[in-house]
């Protein structure tokens, strides 16, 4: 359930990314002011361990397919949720580096999706009332299930809102989020399984450190107020910058739409998140719609051929097509020229 | 010389690992691949991030029916690809391998949006089409950006262009630690696999319970190591603070390679270039 780059739109992206990294500021902070040098290392062998554990997999109960841990309300249960948030942070970096997962707009989606909600939302609300300060076998289990299942059903719902908010994907939102959902429900039990199983072994191998892990916890003083605000803060912040930005500049959508069909309204679904997002991007724009006409004026003017999709022109498509193929034939030869100009004469 | 045509070897590195190590082996690949030294390897991190980033933000910021105008883009992945001498068949490969969500959503998209949009030799194609197709294109050029970064930079570059942008210090420290050990408890788990493997038949030993112990005990394990590692670093003068002891200078070189590829990218946002191209074409064929 990586959120992938393909989907989103500049404007969710950019919000995402700044909400989760006003998190990772906030809790870097947090460590700083709380650690005792002890958990520099721990963090980051247990991310490594995150990875570690993805490549043993376990027949889930009842199916015979196998699974892996994805370990979000593991950390929380172990390190707390700042050290937790910063470590999923930490691996799903890696993961959008090294393996492609998801992509570098956006991380802050996954991040948000994966690190916020089992950090500070499942954790504290659901896991540590139910674990209590001093935890018993059933305790356990209880809070690491339902704190898996929220957590993950919180994060694909995320990705639900954010795939919507972008506008590129066409699903009907409640066809999403009946494809979403469910599968997150099975995904996330097997998960709480998997967590509460992991966290008993270490129950009663070493109860020491759930201990530590829940005293840490309590001793860096958890603000789910400062959480919120933090993320209200940045995410109003940058949500009015790029909104004003994006408008300032011809918006992508109008714009583009404008020039390939020749009008605007095409593209506007005015329902929905999209559509809310867009009119507010309206309502506070600079110069709305306005200075832009101008220009698309000019430049109808100045291209006689301009295309026009639904008016099936076939001249116009035809030469897109065309150019379009020209183009990667020049990339191509571009990419051959650089190769072989580096071989060993 | 060589035979024309003769398929030439992949370096040692991207051929096919055995079939446990893949994950392992893919960190290394790209991490091996950034030791080379291209001028591009020589560039700044900062300035191949923040075009990078750019790059990316054009691609997703086209409307969702744009797929010509996209296509000009490929040239920076490309060229990404091409200067840095990454193996471009390796990162394809790679790429139709990825994370299949973006596809998975995207090709509903022909589900929901029936109207036709574009007439082709008579044959008319349905607006949820080309948007499935822009996602293919955004999805290709985004992942191949990312990934000819890190091939080109290293992890641990990013890193310190992360921190020299402004990304906090604890955090970059972890990322330096995961990346540090990822390597060492990788190792662990795979050798955890293989034991048990070879100790039992017909998938057994895979259940819960067994999983649980498995990963506890790499857990116990891993924790015991924390501790080792925190030991030698407080005996070798650690205070709560690491320093990154590597200089850049962001050259005019670096300025160059920024400049030029954004105001490319910004160029390509402006004008449709491949239509434009396209009745050049045609015009002089005419």
């Amino acid at each position: 359930m990586h959120m992938a780059d393909a989907l989103l739109s500049p404007t969710v992206g950019g919000v995402m990314w700044a909400a989760s990294g006003g998190l990772v500021v906030y809790c870097s902070r947090k460590l700083r002011d709380a650690t005792d040098g002890m958990s520099v290392p721990l963090m980051g062998v247990m991310g490594a361990f995150i990875f570690a554990a993805q490549m043993i997999n376990f027949t889930i109960p009842g199916t015979g397919s196998s699974g892996h841990l994805g370990g979000g309300m593991l950390l929380s249960i172990l390190l707390g949720p700042y050290a937790a948030f910063l470590t999923i942070a930490s691996v799903l970096v890696v993961q959008a580096l090294f393996f492609a997962d998801g992509g570098l707009l956006a991380l802050g989606c996954n991040i948000f999706n994966l690190g916020f909600f089992p950090c500070f939302i499942a954790y504290p609300l659901l896991y540590k009332p139910l674990a209590g300060e001093n935890p018993t076998r059933g305790r356990i289990i209880a809070g690491s299930i339902l704190g898996a299942v929220l957590s993950l059903q919180l994060g694909a719902f995320g990705v639900v809102l954010e795939t919507m908010a972008s506008g590129i994907s066409e699903l009907p939102f409640h066809v999403f989020v009946m494809l979403m959902q469910p599968i997150h429900l099975a995904i996330g039990v097997v998960e709480g399984l998997v967590t509460a199983a992991v966290a008993l072994f270490i129950f009663s191998a070493r109860p020491e450190i759930l201990r530590i892990a829940a005293g840490h916890a309590a001793a860096t003083g958890f603000s789910m107020k400062k959480v919120l605000a933090v993320l209200g803060i940045t995410a109003i912040l940058t949500g009015g910058a790029l909104s004003w930005f994006a408008s300032a500049y011809p918006d992508g959508l109008e714009w583009s739409m404008a020039k390939t069909s020749g009008k605007e309204e095409l593209e506007a679904p005015e329902d929905g998140v999209h559509g809310a997002l867009a009119s507010l991007q309206e309502k506070t724009a600079f110069l709305p719609d306005y200075a832009f006409k101008a220009s698309q004026g000019e430049a109808v003017e100045a291209e006689p051929v301009e295309p026009a999709w639904p008016a099936v022109e076939a001249g116009a498509s035809v030469s897109g097509i065309v150019g379009g193929g020209l183009t990667l034939l020049l990339a191509g030869a571009v990419g051959l020229f650089l190769k072989n100009r580096r071989k060993p004469v | 010389m060589k035979k024309a045509g003769a398929k030439k070897p992949l370096p040692f590195f991207c051929m096919k690992p055995m079939k446990l190590n893949t994950t392992l082996f893919e960190l290394g690949v790209l991490d091996r691949l950034a030791e080379q030294n291209t001028p591009l390897h020589r560039l700044d991190p900062r300035a191949k991030l923040i075009t990078t980033l750019g790059f990316i933000f054009t691609v997703v910021s086209f409307n969702r029916y744009e797929i010509s105008a996209l296509l000009p883009l490929t040239i920076y992945p490309v060229f990404l690809i091409g200067a840095g001498d990454l193996p471009g068949r390796y990162l394809f490969k790679k790429i139709l391998i990825a994370s299949p969500f973006a596809l998975f959503v995207g090709v509903f998209n022909p589900f929901f949006d029936r109207a036709p949009m574009v007439m082709l030799h008579g044959v008319a194609i349905s607006a949820g089409w080309i948007s499935f197709a822009s996602v293919v294109l955004r999805f290709v050029l985004t992942v191949s950006a990312a990934l000819a970064l890190i091939g080109i930079t290293g992890f641990n570059a990013i890193c310190m262009a992360l921190s020299r942008i402004g990304v906090p210090r604890a955090f970059i420290i972890q990322l330096l630690f995961l990346y540090r050990y990822l390597f060492v408890l990788t190792d662990e788990g795979l050798r955890m696999v293989r034991a048990r493997s070879l100790r039992s038949f017909k998938g057994r030993g895979t259940g819960l319970k067994i999983y649980a112990n498995m990963l506890g005990q790499l857990l116990l394990r891993t924790m015991d190591r924390a501790q080792r590692i925190h030991r030698s670093m407080l005996c070798r003068g650690f205070d709560g603070e690491i320093r990154l002891n590597r200089e850049f200078s962001f050259t005019i070189h670096d300025l160059v390679f920024c400049l030029f590829w954004l105001s490319f990218f910004g160029l390509a946002r402006s004008f449709n270039l491949s239509l434009l191209l396209g009745q050049l074409a045609s015009r002089m064929t005419a």
